[in-house]
């Protein structure tokens, strides 16, 4: 039996070509343009998949991207949508949800269950009793979910791009084409996006057969697709709306972020379902499903049909149905055909058996529906059971109404309220830049939708060259299009509210009785609507069941939030590539060849170490050997690095440090604290003076925007002459460290570099390779040590330089962990590792850095308020000599009776004193030097360690001059 | 994504924007108590309303100050930086 009709004049598929594709282990051939559905359908398959909660077979509803029971995986993908997605040749498939296939799951039978599996069940079953807990969780675990993720799966990252129109149209029927067409044509530059492969909508299956359409299908797609003014993406969702009309539109080739001067929406409406007993069993489809299947695909829904209706649109279809040789045993309508116009006529007059003020009761059938009882309505709205029609059907299709697709008119914050004439929610006004057009606007004649939309086309071109519009749109329709109340009760339940949760009938009014009878509390209780159509099919059934039950109102229960994404949209596509700078140092190449690994340091990558020993540690430790004992060079270009001018830059540096910089010599330099407004350390650095009026100074790594930024918007505020500079990426710096610094350097500069000269925390600017260059004679690392500042275009001239002439001594390059280990056994604090949010100076051991004569800085009020008040202080420690047990690490608490007593903020071993040794805080001001203290370690034991007296190396500096005749011999 | 008038290359994204918070008088440090000072530093007032806000323009480097309705976040106007100004 073949189940592909002749040639439709608007199909989709290629009949040229075939393709063949696997479901399940059973090869099926299709056309090219076929989607999996439609030629799992033209095979004779109609079951597509398991519902998710009961498990039950499940064929296809809507054909219209949210037939979420025709889910399927493979090994690239957990969720094929079998309703559109193409059947491409060599496509291997398995169902969703599934233990064993769709035909034999596990799980089939577990709607037995449903009695025990009553609406709100998680919040109740893991309630309690508690001892049941691992038991449903292990249920739900196996039952629960949607596809197997391939954890070894990579790839399919998209990148993201940026599109930019004058008028943005989403969705590409009558009225959207009909849009794009007329804001092309008054001069705009249009971008046209559809979710469908193809332009058209419900033009090319709901009027597929409506001859007096041809014209204005013809001109509207030869004017959309010939208009190099309009830009077209099909199979593209726009996907959310954020202020200013900025447009996220998910393509297959990812994400356009778009940014429209004025958006049309013309993104129609979603039919609706009736409910009643078995409305899931396949073969029950929406109408609009049916047009889909026989217009786009060519293929015969079913052979035998049976009907519900409540709008013109029915007929419609049941005219396509006929025409397609589709037998119709039973039109039940729920109102009066009479009132339906003339295509009820033709129905009628095809000899179709039509049941007026009828609606369908209950369906029977366990793989495909085989039969349909209709019962009349009473004038209540209910069914009158005790009169039944059975009709034999292998097809049901239900036309009882449309929710309009309003999503992004929520998001844009349109006032939209129910129209109870048409009997859907619609838009009463829109904000500036936003226009509705077609059915979402409550015009349904077609003819109307394509003048609606090309109306709001007009208003949108003209709204986008700032002018005046006075384009006349037609008024909404005055016919009922959607029925109050589709939604019948059955005492055996198993009609469907929601297909993606499996949620009855009774099981919404349930939660309701229980209390939740607001439209958003219903939704996360009953789960209505959270499945991945996202109550596309549900949501406004579910308003309608909840009005009725509360007795209030359509707009007075409301609709839940439709927030962003109005379609799932791939991780991968949301990710996008890296979309952050990565800045590497001229120094990079260098670094690379000596075998750096590389660490992200704010949006620098920064060498942590270099690979030449075994172990990351014996890299570490060798590097901070070199540095200890002959000499090291580390890239410190990612230092932020700002220069202050003018006759108040004194001024300016006393204001943003703690420390006094206008009495600092010119050719010195001074350490720099900052803090912010309530005294907490925010940044440290080192400041050089250069002249009276000119300053230099470094910031950390990752504050060097913000720290320009503080300082140009104080300079502001206070109205002071001076000018700040961001000289961060133009320098560039290095520090090289160890006792024969001075040594290896002198020859490579005009700089002086004698004690007598060029003592310790001073400055020079002058040569070295005969590239400019400054020189800050600055102490971290806590040897002899020169910081070179130059021009990026000079710095791996002399990094290479440095690194060739000093060969001879073993120089080696070190990186952050190096550094951090050479500062720590200084007892040197880095902001952020061994501060926090809440540290001040005091608490950090730097009282010498607050200069609290000066008349003011940022922070001094708050310091002097600070002052008597400290309750912890940061102490250092060392570990016993050949302690051996697990390894201390940052954030292992201190205890004290028990209690939290502190946490360290650095620990490492230091090769220099052969243990371990950290900084840590201690949240009792009486310790002090030579008290023990316990630390808690991963493991959860208790040891101990000695607070000792910062710092734990060179207390007394004399390392600075470590290369001085006699200097030497007093380094204990 | 919101659009922000710069007031010398025209409408640019948010995104290239920062935030420096709203306008606020700062006590005189000397002559505030404890307590106007911590709730200087610590309190802010978060109702809506028309407020002066800095807003740094990274690409340019500029900072502006803007009145700004957070009710319906529009912007209103520039301020002239001279208006919010004040000597210590």
């Amino acid at each position: 039996m073949s189940y592909r009709l002749q040639e439709q004049p608007f199909e989709w598929i290629d009949r040229s070509k075939t393709v063949s594709i696997e479901v399940e282990g059973r090869p099926m051939k299709g056309f090219a343009g076929d989607t999996i559905s439609s030629t799992m359908l033209a095979n004779g398959v109609i079951h597509m998949g398991r519902s998710f909660k009961y498990h039950r077979i499940r064929g296809p509803l809507s054909f219209a991207n949210h037939d979420v029971n025709a889910l399927l995986e493979n090994s690239d993908k957990t969720h094929v949508r079998g309703d559109v997605e193409l059947a491409e040749d060599g496509l291997k498939l398995k169902g969703c949800n599934t233990i064993g296939g769709i035909a034999k799951d596990k799980f089939r039978h577990l709607s037995l269950l449903s009695r025990f599996l009553v609406v709100g069940f998680y919040y109740k079953g893991l309630f309690k009793p508690r001892a049941l807990r691992p038991f449903w969780e292990r249920i739900i675990r196996e039952s629960a979910g949607l596809g197997k993720v391939d954890l070894n799966w990579r790839g399919g990252r998209k990148s993201k791009r940026y599109g930019f129109c004058d008028v943005l149209v989403i969705g590409a029927g009558p009225a959207g084409m009909a849009a794009a067409k007329a804001a092309a044509e008054s001069g705009a530059k249009v971008m046209l996006v559809d979710e469908n492969a193809q332009i058209g909508g419900s033009l090319d299956y709901q009027y597929a057969n409506d001859d007096s359409v041809a014209d204005a299908r013809k001109e509207l797609k030869d004017a959309v697709l010939n208009n190099e003014k309009i830009e077209v993406h099909t199979s593209s969702v726009a996907v959310g709306w954020y202020t200013d009309n900025w447009m996220p539109i998910n393509t297959p080739n990812g994400i356009i972020k778009v940014r429209a001067n004025q958006v049309v929406m013309a993104t129609g409406l979603f039919e609706q379902p009736s409910i009643f007993h078995k409305n899931d069993v396949p073969g029950v489809m929406l109408a609009s499903a049916a047009q889909r299947m026989i217009a786009r695909y060519a293929i015969k829904p079913c052979e035998v049909a049976a009907m519900v209706v409540a709008n013109e649109d029915g007929y419609r279809a049941a005219l396509d149905l006929l025409k397609a040789g589709v037998k119709i045993n039973a039109i039940a309508d729920l109102e009066d055909h009479e009132d339906r116009g003339e295509l009820a006529k033709q129905v009628k007059a095809q000899g179709v058996q039509i049941y007026d003020h009828h609606g369908i009761y209950e369906v029977e059938g366990k793989d495909r529906v085989s039969s349909a009882t209709l019962c009349p309505l009473n004038a209540s709205g209910e069914l009158d059971t005790t009169r039944k029609t059975t009709v034999p059907c292998d097809g049901v299709m239900m036309s009882v109404g449309w929710a309009p697709a309003t999503h992004m008119l929520f998001q844009c914050k349109a006032d939209i309220k129910y129209d109870a004439t048409i009997g859907q929610f619609r838009a009463q006004s829109l904000p500036e830049g936003m226009f509705a057009a077609g059915r979402v606007n409550g015009v349904f004649d077609i003819r109307d939708q394509i003048a609606d939309g090309a109306g709001a086309g007009q208003q949108a071109a003209a709204a986008a060259k700032g002018e005046a519009s006075d384009a006349q749109r037609p008024a909404p329709t005055t016919v009922r299009q959607s029925h109050d109340y589709p939604i019948f009760s059955h005492p055996k339940a198993k009609n469907f509210l929601d297909y993606d949760e499996d949620i009855q009938l009774k099981d919404f009014l349930n939660a309701a009785k229980e209390g939740f009878d607001n439209i958003e509390l219903i939704k996360r209780f009953s789960t209505n609507g959270m499945g991945p159509s996202q109550g596309k099919h549900s949501n406004m059934n579910g308003i309608r069941i909840l009005a009725k039950h509360t007795g209030k109102s359509i707009d007075e229960t409301g609709s839940t939030t439709a927030r962003p994404m109005f379609h799932p949209t791939p991780v991968g596509h949301l990710g996008g590539r890296r979309f952050r700078a990565e800045r590497l140092t001229p120094m990079q190449p260098s670094h690379v060849a000596n075998k750096a690994v590389f660490m992200e340091a704010g949006a620098w990558l920064r060498p942590e170490y270099y690979d030449t020993e075994p172990t990351r540690q014996e890299c570490i430790h060798a590097e901070t050997k070199a540095v200890r004992t002959g000499l090291g060079i580390i890239d410190v270009s990612t230092l932020g690095k700002i220069e202050v001018f003018g006759p108040d830059a004194p001024e300016v540096m006393d204001r943003i440090c703690t420390m006094r910089m206008s009495n600092m010599q010119i050719g010195m330099t001074r350490y720099a604290l900052v803090t912010d407004e309530a005294g907490v350390i925010t940044d440290d650095g080192v400041v050089v003076r250069y002249a009276e009026d000119h300053f230099y100074y470094t910031t950390t790594t990752g504050s060097s925007d913000s720290a320009f930024r503080t300082l140009q918007k104080h300079i502001l505020e206070w109205g002071l002459k001076a000018e700040a500079v961001n000289r961060t990426g133009q320098l560039q710096a290095m520090n090289l460290a160890g006792p024969l610094a001075r040594k290896k350097l002198q020859p490579l500069t005009d700089i002086d570099l004698s004690e007598e000269n060029f003592p310790y925390l001073a400055a020079r600017t002058g040569h070295v390779f005969g590239k400019p260059v400054t020189l800050a004679r600055v102490g971290f690392v806590g040897e002899l040590g020169y910081e070179i500042h130059c021009l990026a275009g000079d710095a791996a001239e002399i990094w290479d330089g440095l690194m060739k002439e000093c060969a001879d001594v073993g120089i080696r390059p070190f990186g952050v962990e190096a550094q951090r280990l050479l500062r720590l056994e200084k007892g040197h604090v880095i902001v952020t590792q061994d501060t926090d949010g809440l540290t001040n100076p005091y608490e950090a051991g730097m009282p010498w850095a607050v200069h609290m004569k000066k008349d003011f800085f940022i922070g001094q009020r708050s310091l002097q308020i600070l002052k008597p008040m400290q309750s912890r202080a940061l102490h250092g420690f060392m570990f016993p000599e050949g302690y051996n047990g697990a390894t201390p690490k940052e954030c292992h608490l201190l205890i004290k009776d028990g209690e939290i007593n502190g946490r360290i903020t650095s620990v490492s071993f230091s090769p220099t004193f052969n243990r371990y040794l950290g900084l840590c805080y201690v949240e009792d001001m009486d310790a002090k030097v030579g008290d023990a203290i316990q630390i808690r370690l991963d493991d959860g034991a208790l040891v101990e360690a000695e607070l000792v007296s910062l710092p734990f190396y060179d207390p007394e500096g004399k390392r600075q001059t470590c290369d001085v005749d006699g200097a030497e011999e007093k380094v204990a | 994504m919101k659009l922000i008038d710069c007031p010398y290359i025209g409408a640019r994204p948010t995104s290239e924007f920062v935030y420096g918070h709203e306008v606020r008088e700062m006590p005189k440090p000397s002559e505030a108590s404890d307590k106007e000072w911590a709730d200087y530093v610590f309190c802010r007032h978060g109702a809506p309303g028309i407020k002066k806000e800095w807003w740094h323009h990274v690409p340019s480097g500029m900072w502006f100050v803007f009145e700004r309705d957070t009710l319906n976040d529009k912007f209103i106007r520039l301020v002239d930086i001279a208006e919010v100004q004040y000597e210590l």
